[in-house]
C-alpha cells in the first residue's frame, strides 16, 4: 500500500427511474451533494470533482462545482470513456488526495440514460465507424455478444450459464430497494425472455435508467474522523491491451475475444494490495451484459478457465456463497449508471451498510469497471 | 414512401480503397509494402514494422468464421425489414488474426458454426454503397 492511503468515505444516489423529468445537471448535483452529506464532509471542503461521459450525455465537473457553489477547484477531470471509467476515476481521485493536490474529491456519473441519450444504441464516430454501421453492427450489445459467442465456443460453456448469472443477481435485487428490476427471476423465465442478439436475451442486458451516483474520496487520515468507517482504496489498476481500438465502438483488433481486461490487470491489482484471489470476500463485477461477469470471474482468478458458469450455478456468488458477486443486483437489475453504482455498492459493503443484502465477510472487496478490451479495477478494504 | 437509406460510410483517404474495391466486386485489404503485413482496419502505419508505405491490395476473399451474432432487433430504420440478420467476424486466410467485420448471408443461424469456411460476396445497398459480405464456402 502507498505510504499515505486514500479512502472512499461517502456515497450518494438519486432515485433510479425510466424518466427522471429532470436535467442531468440536477441529477448530478443531487447525487454529489448526497455523497458529501453521507460522509459528513462540508461542501466547502470539496476541492476536486471528477466525472466521465459518453456521447456528451453528462455535464461537466465544473458545472457541478458551480451548482454546489464550491469555493474553489484544485483538481478536475472530465474523462471521455464509458464503463471503463469508474474505478479509474476513483484512482484519479486517490492519486490527487494522496499527493496533496486536493483534499476531498467528488467522483460522479449522471445521465438520463433511458429518457435521454441511450448509449447502448448510440452511434460512435471514429475510425472504425464506417465498418460497423453499414452492416448493422450498431448497438453495444452486439459487440459484447460477438465476444460472448466466441467465449462460449472456446470454453465449451453452456449458454444457460448466462442465465445463471442473471438469476443469481436478481436474487440480490429483490433485497435492494434502489433496483429497477426486482421481480423474481428463475431459469424458466430467463429462457422465456426474448432473444435480442444471440446469445443475449433481454434478461442478459443491463437496465438503462435515468439517475446519478457519486462517491467521495479523501485521505485515510481524514477518513478516520468522518461519519462512516473508511473504505480503504488498497489498490487500483487500469489496463488496455494491445490495439484497444480506433474508437469506443471498436473491439475488432483485439486478439482474444474470450479474456477481457481483467486477466491483464489482475496481477498488478492484487500485488499492489498484497492479496491473492483467495483473500477476496466479495466482488462487484461490471455487468452491462451477463457474459462479462463470467469473463471477470475467470480473469480475476476466482475460478479456472471455462469454469465460471459452473461457479455461478453452484451458488458460490450468492449471498451465502463463498464469493458474493454483484450484491446490488448488478447493472442488470439495479440500473445502468455505467458502473459508478458498482463502486458505490462495494463502498457500502465494506462499510457494512447493506442491510439484508450485507455480506458476512466484508474486509476485502474487488470492483471492476469495463467489459472487453479495456477497463479498471479496485481493491477496497476495511481499515485494517 | 421511399425505403430508408442504408447508413453510408464517409471513408477518409486512408480507407477509400476498401469501399471503391467493394463497388468493383473486389475485397481490398491494406498491406505494408515494406514487410508484407496485411492490416485491417486501415491505419496510417504498419503494425509490424511501422512503415508508412501502405497500399490496398486484393485478397482471396476466403476465410473462416471467428465469431458471429444474430440480432433480432433493428437499431436503425434501414434494418427494420432485415432482422433477424447475422453479423460476423471472419478471419481471412492470408494471415493469422487478420479479421474483418461483415454480414453472414445465405445461411440459417442454426447452420452457422464457428470455424466454418466462408467466401466473400458483394451486396449492393445503394448507388454509392456496396458491402463485402460472406457466405458459406462452396466445396471445390
Amino acid at each position: 500500500m502507498a505510504t499515505e492511503a486514500a479512502a472512499a468515505v461517502g456515497v450518494g444516489y438519486t432515485k433510479l427511474t425510466k424518466a427522471s423529468g429532470r436535467t442531468v445537471l440536477d441529477l448530478a448535483t443531487e447525487a454529489a451533494r448526497s455523497s458529501a452529506q453521507d460522509a459528513g464532509v462540508p461542501l466547502a471542503e470539496i476541492d476536486g470533482v471528477v466525472s466521465f461521459s459518453v456521447l456528451d450525455d453528462s455535464v461537466s465537473s465544473e458545472a457541478v462545482a458551480t451548482t454546489l457553489a464550491l469555493p474553489e477547484l484544485r483538481y478536475v477531470m472530465d474523462f471521455h470513456q464509458g464503463g471503463q471509467s469508474p474505478c479509474f476515476m476513483i484512482q484519479q481521485a486517490a492519486m490527487a488526495v494522496t499527493q496533496g493536490y486536493a483534499k476531498n474529491v467528488l467522483v460522479f456519473r449522471a445521465l438520463n440514460g433511458r429518457s435521454g441519450v441511450r448509449v447502448g444504441s448510440g452511434q460512435f464516430a471514429g475510425g472504425a465507424a464506417q465498418y460497423r454501421y453499414p452492416i448493422g453492427y450498431n448497438a453495444y450489445l452486439m459487440y459484447i455478444a460477438m465476444w460472448a459467442q466466441r467465449y462460449l465456443y472456446e470454453t465449451r460453456t453452456d449458454p444457460r450459464a448466462l442465465g445463471e448469472v442473471a438469476v443469481a443477481q436478481r436474487a440480490y435485487a429483490e433485497r435492494n430497494e434502489r433496483a429497477i428490476q426486482r421481480r423474481p427471476l428463475d431459469m424458466d423465465s430467463y429462457l422465456a425472455s426474448p432473444m435480442v442478439a444471440e446469445p443475449f436475451r433481454v434478461a442478459d442486458c443491463t437496465s438503462e435508467v435515468d439517475g446519478a451516483c457519486a462517491v467521495l474520496v479523501t485521505t485515510l487520515e481524514r477518513a478516520r474522523d468522518l461519519r462512516h468507517p473508511p473504505a480503504v482504496i488498497a489498490s487500483a489498476a487500469y489496463r488496455a491491451g494491445a490495439r484497444p481500438g480506433l474508437d469506443i465502438g471498436d473491439q475488432l483488433l483485439y486478439d482474444d475475444y474470450t479474456r477481457n481486461f481483467t486477466s491483464l490487470l489482475r496481477e498488478e491489482l492484487y500485488r499492489r494490495a498484497d492479496i491473492t484471489a483467495g483473500d477476496v470476500d466479495f466482488a462487484e463485477i461490471y455487468d452491462c451484459f451477463t457474459a462479462v461477469v463470467l469473463m471477470g470471474l475467470e480473469g480475476l482468478g476466482f475460478c479456472g478457465r471455462g469454469e465460471a458458469g459452473e461457479f455461478v450455478r453452484s451458488g458460490a456468488t450468492g449471498l451465502n456463497g463463498g464469493l458474493p458477486v454483484n450484491t446490488h443486483g448488478g447493472l442488470l437489475a439495479e440500473g445502468y449508471l455505467h458502473g459508478m453504482n458498482t463502486v458505490a455498492e462495494a463502498v457500502l459493503q465494506i462499510q457494512g451498510r447493506c442491510g439484508d443484502r450485507q455480506v458476512a465477510r466484508h474486509d476485502v472487496g474487488v470492483v471492476t469497471s469495463g467489459a472487453l478490451v479495456d477497463g479498471s479495477a479496485l481493491v477496497l478494504t476495511t481499515d485494517r | 414512401m421511399s425505403a430508408p437509406a442504408p447508413p453510408t460510410p464517409a471513408p477518409g483517404a486512408i480507407s477509400e480503397f476498401f469501399w471503391s474495391g467493394a463497388r468493383r466486386g473486389q475485397l481490398m485489404i491494406q498491406r505494408c509494402q515494406a514487410c508484407g503485413t496485411y492490416i485491417h482496419l486501415p491505419r496510417p502505419v504498419c503494425r509490424a514494422c511501422h512503415s508508412f508505405d501502405l497500399l490496398g491490395e486484393p485478397v482471396s476473399g476466403r476465410g473462416s468464421l471467428y465469431s458471429f451474432t444474430e440480432t433480432h432487433r433493428p437499431f436503425h430504420p434501414f434494418f427494420v425489414d432485415r432482422v433477424p440478420y447475422l453479423v460476423a467476424v471472419v478471419e481471412l486466410e492470408e494471415q493469422a488474426g487478420l479479421r474483418v467485420l461483415t454480414n453472414l448471408v445465405r445461411v440459417a443461424e442454426a447452420d452457422v458454426r464457428i470455424g466454418m469456411a466462408v467466401q466473400v460476396e458483394f451486396e449492393r445497398l445503394s448507388d454509392d454503397l456496396t458491402i463485402p459480405v460472406f457466405a458459406p464456402a462452396v466445396a471445390a
